[in-house]
C-alpha cells in the first residue's frame, strides 16, 4: 500500500466537525470536473492512491480515468463501500425488502423472476456477493487493489457478532477482485479479536488515529496496545481528530506506532495536499525508516 | 449479565441490536421482526434466538429488558405486554399514536418500578448537553425567541412508501422528525404550553406532511418557531438545530457546533464578546462501542446502567416521551383549525 492515501470526503461535504464547512464543501465541488482538478494537483504532488466511497458521482471519476488512461496509469482506486446513506435514506423509505429489490441488479431478479427473493431469502453469501458487484461496477478496468467494508456496515456487522459475514466478504474479494479486503472501523480493537476469530489473519484495517483519543472507542490506551503489540496493517484516519488537532502534533502522535502503514487524508486545494503530504512522509515515515 | 432482546429490525433496530450486543453487562439473547429475510440472516450469521411473534418471545426468554424499534402503531400493545411481565423498556421515538395510550404506559412503567426509556438521541449529544448547561448558566440572560429546525432528504420524490406514509400508523414528518426538535425544545428550553399556529404541507407525499412549521409559547413564558421539513435534499443527512436568542446574546446549536455571540464577555465561562464557537470533537460524550453517532450507544447505555443500578432515569422517560406526544397533538389540531 503507498504510504499516503488521498481520501474523499471533502468532496461530498462530509465534514465530522462542522455542518457550515460542509456545505461550502458541496458548493465548491458541484461539478465533477472540479474533482477531477484536486485529483490531478494530488496526483502531480505523487499521490498514487484515492481512497473513496462507492457514491454515485464516484462513477463519472471513474470515466473520466478510463478516457485518459495515460494519466491514471499508474493510480490506483480503494473502493469503500457501501455508500451508506444512499441505502439508510432508501430504508427508511422503502424497508429493507424495498431496499434490496431497488439496489439489487434488476436482471438479477429477472433471471430469477419466480424464485428471486426465496433464493435471497436462503442464499446470504450470494446476496453479499451480488450488492459487492453492483457496488463494484463502477470501477471496471481501474486498479483496486484493496476493497474496504465502511465502517457504518463493518460496525454494525461485528455489534451484531454476525463474524461469518467478514469471512465470506473475505474469501470472495479475494477471489473475484484478486484484491485484499479491507476494514473501515470506528471500534478497531474489537474487529480485530473478531477478525481473527474467524480466522482473518493480518488485516487490513483503517480506523481513527489520533492523539486525543476521536472516535477511538475502546479508549486510546487499548488502541496504542494494540498498535504495540498486534498483527494487523493499520490504515491512520481522523489524524486531526476532524480539525482539533495541528498537524505537525498529529503526525507526531502517529511516529510513536511504526506498525501503521499508511496515513490517510483528505484536503481541497494544492497546498494543503502538499503540506500534508511532506508532513507526513518527512516526519513520521522518515522517524521510522530511522528506527 | 442482563438477558435483553429487541422487537422490530429495521433501521434503528438491527443498529440498537448492534449497540446492544456490543455492550459487555447484556447478553442479546433474543430479537423479534415480521420480516423472513430478516430474520433468516439472523438466524445463520447472528448467535440469538429468532421470533416472529413478540408476546412468545417474552414468553419464553426471561428477558431483564427489551427494545422496541417497531413502527409506532404498535408501540402501545408491544410496551403494555412488556411491562406486565416486569420487563424494562427502551422504546423507539415517537412514543404512541394516543395520547391516552401513553398515558396508561407511563403510569404501569411507574407502578410495576420499571426503567423506561424513549429513543430520543439529541440529548445525548454533546452540543445539546452543552446548550443546556449553558442556559442554566444564564449566559444569554433573558431569552427573547428560539427556533426549533430539522431539515433532511428523506421524502424527494413522489412516490408510494412503507407505513412512513400512513398518517394513522406514525407516518410524516411531524412524527418522524419534527418530533425530535419537539422533544429538544421542551427539554432545553421549556414544555410547550400552547399552540398558536401551524402549518403542515405535503409536498411529495400523499396523505402525510413533508414539512411542519408552528408557532408556540413554553411554560417559562418564552415563545418561538419551528421550522421541520423532510423533504430537503439540501441537507445530506437529517439536520437538527436550536436557535436562542437572549439579551445578552444568542447562540445557534446543531449536533457538530455551538455557535456562541455575546454582548459582553462572560469571564466565568471564559466567554469573549463577540463568537465563540464550540466544536463536537471536545463535547462528545466518550463510548465503547461506536455506530453512527457516540449518541446512539450513549443512550443505551445509559438505559443499561439505569436497569442494572434499578436507578430510576431523569432523561428521555416515558412520560417526556408522552408530553412531546401531547404537543404534537395540539399541533395537529391546530393545523387542522386553519
Amino acid at each position: 500500500m503507498d504510504k499516503v492515501l488521498f481520501g474523499d470526503n471533502q468532496f461530498f461535504g462530509v465534514n465530522h466537525a462542522s455542518d457550515e464547512k460542509s456545505r461550502a464543501q458541496a458548493l465548491r465541488f458541484k461539478d465533477d470536473a472540479a474533482i477531477i482538478r484536486v485529483l490531478d494537483q494530488a496526483i502531480d504532488l505523487g499521490i498514487n492512491t484515492f481512497m473513496c466511497t462507492t457514491h454515485d458521482r464516484i462513477a463519472n471519476i471513474c470515466d473520466h480515468m478510463r478516457a485518459h488512461p495515460e494519466r491514471y496509469e499508474h493510480f490506483k482506486i480503494h473502493p469503500c463501500m457501501p455508500y451508506a446513506h444512499k441505502y439508510a435514506n432508501a430504508v427508511t423509505e422503502l424497508g429493507i425488502l424495498g431496499t434490496i429489490k431497488q439496489y439489487v441488479p434488476g436482471n438479477f431478479l429477472g433471471t430469477f423472476t419466480k424464485g428471486g427473493l426465496a433464493f435471497l431469502n436462503k442464499d446470504f453469501s450470494k446476496l453479499m456477493q451480488i450488492l459487492v458487484d453492483a457496488e463494484m461496477k463502477m470501477f471496471k478496468g481501474i486498479d483496486t487493489p484493496v476493497i474496504f467494508i465502511q465502517n457504518v456496515l463493518v460496525d454494525m456487522i461485528l455489534g451484531l457478532k454476525m463474524y461469518g459475514v467478514f469471512k465470506e466478504y473475505d474469501d470472495y474479494i479475494r477471489q473475484k477482485y484478486k484484491a485484499e479486503p479491507g476494514y473501515i472501523t470506528m471500534n478497531m480493537p474489537a474487529l480485530l479479536d473478531a477478525l481473527e476469530s474467524v480466522g482473518i489473519e493480518n488485516p487490513i484495517i483503517c480506523a481513527s488515529i489520533n492523539k486525543i483519543g476521536f472516535r477511538m472507542s475502546g479508549g486510546i490506551e487499548l488502541y496504542e496496545q494494540y498498535l504495540n503489540e498486534r498483527k494487523f496493517r493499520p490504515i491512520a484516519m481522523q489524524v486531526l481528530a476532524a480539525g482539533a488537532l495541528r498537524p505537525k502534533e498529529a503526525i507526531e502522535y502517529l511516529g510513536r506506532f511504526p506498525k501503521i502503514e499508511s496515513v490517510l487524508f483528505g484536503a481541497s486545494s494544492r497546498n494543503h495536499i502538499q503540506e500534508t503530504k511532506e508532513l507526513i512522509e518527512k516526519n513520521y515515515f522518515s522517524v521510522k525508516a530511522i528506527k | 449479565m442482563l438477558r435483553a432482546a429487541i422487537v422490530g429490525l429495521g433501521k434503528m433496530g438491527i443498529s440498537h441490536a448492534a449497540i446492544v450486543g456490543a455492550n459487555p453487562s447484556v447478553d442479546l439473547v433474543a430479537v423479534c421482526d415480521t420480516s423472513s429475510l430478516v430474520l433468516n440472516g439472523f438466524k445463520k450469521y447472528a448467535p440469538v434466538e429468532v421470533y416472529s411473534d413478540f408476546r412468545k418471545m417474552m414468553d419464553e426468554e426471561q428477558l431483564d429488558f427489551i427494545v422496541i424499534a417497531t413502527p409506532t402503531k404498535l408501540h402501545f400493545p408491544m410496551v403494555k405486554y412488556a411491562l406486565e411481565k416486569g420487563i424494562h423498556v427502551f422504546c423507539e421515538k415517537p412514543f404512541c399514536l394516543s395520547t391516552d395510550e401513553g398515558a396508561e404506559l407511563v403510569e404501569l412503567a411507574e407502578r410495576n418500578s420499571l426503567i423506561n426509556q424513549v429513543g430520543y438521541h439529541n440529548h445525548f449529544i454533546g452540543t445539546f448537553r452543552e446548550l443546556k448547561r449553558l442556559l442554566e448558566e444564564d449566559v444569554l440572560g433573558d431569552l427573547l425567541h428560539f427556533t426549533g429546525e430539522a431539515y433532511g432528504p428523506v421524502v424527494t420524490k413522489e412516490k408510494v412508501g412503507t407505513w412512513r406514509s400512513k398518517p394513522n400508523e406514525g407516518g410524516g414528518c411531524l412524527y418522524d422528525y419534527a418530533s425530535h426538535v419537539l422533544n429538544l425544545i421542551q427539554e432545553v428550553l421549556g414544555r410547550p404550553v400552547k399552540v398558536t399556529g401551524s402549518l403542515m404541507k405535503s409536498i411529495y407525499s400523499k396523505g402525510v406532511e413533508d414539512a411542519v412549521y408552528s408557532l408556540m409559547e413554553l411554560d417559562n413564558n418564552l415563545s418561538g418557531t419551528l421550522l421541520v421539513n423532510w423533504s430537503d435534499e439540501t441537507y445530506r443527512k437529517m439536520s437538527t438545530s436550536l436557535t436562542i436568542q437572549g439579551k445578552k446574546g444568542k447562540i445557534i446549536c446543531d449536533a457538530t457546533e455551538l455557535k456562541i455571540f455575546l454582548k459582553e464577555d462572560n469571564p466565568r465561562e471564559g466567554l469573549e464578546k463577540g463568537w465563540t464557537i464550540k466544536y463536537i470533537t471536545d463535547l462528545a460524550l466518550p463510548v465503547d462501542f461506536y455506530l453512527r453517532g457516540e449518541e446512539y450507544s450513549a443512550q443505551i447505555d445509559y438505559f443499561v446502567n439505569n436497569v442494572l443500578s434499578r436507578k430510576k432515569g431523569l432523561v428521555n422517560t416515558f412520560e417526556q416521551g408522552l408530553y412531546t406526544d401531547k404537543v404534537m397533538e395540539m399541533i395537529m389540531d391546530k393545523a387542522k383549525l386553519n
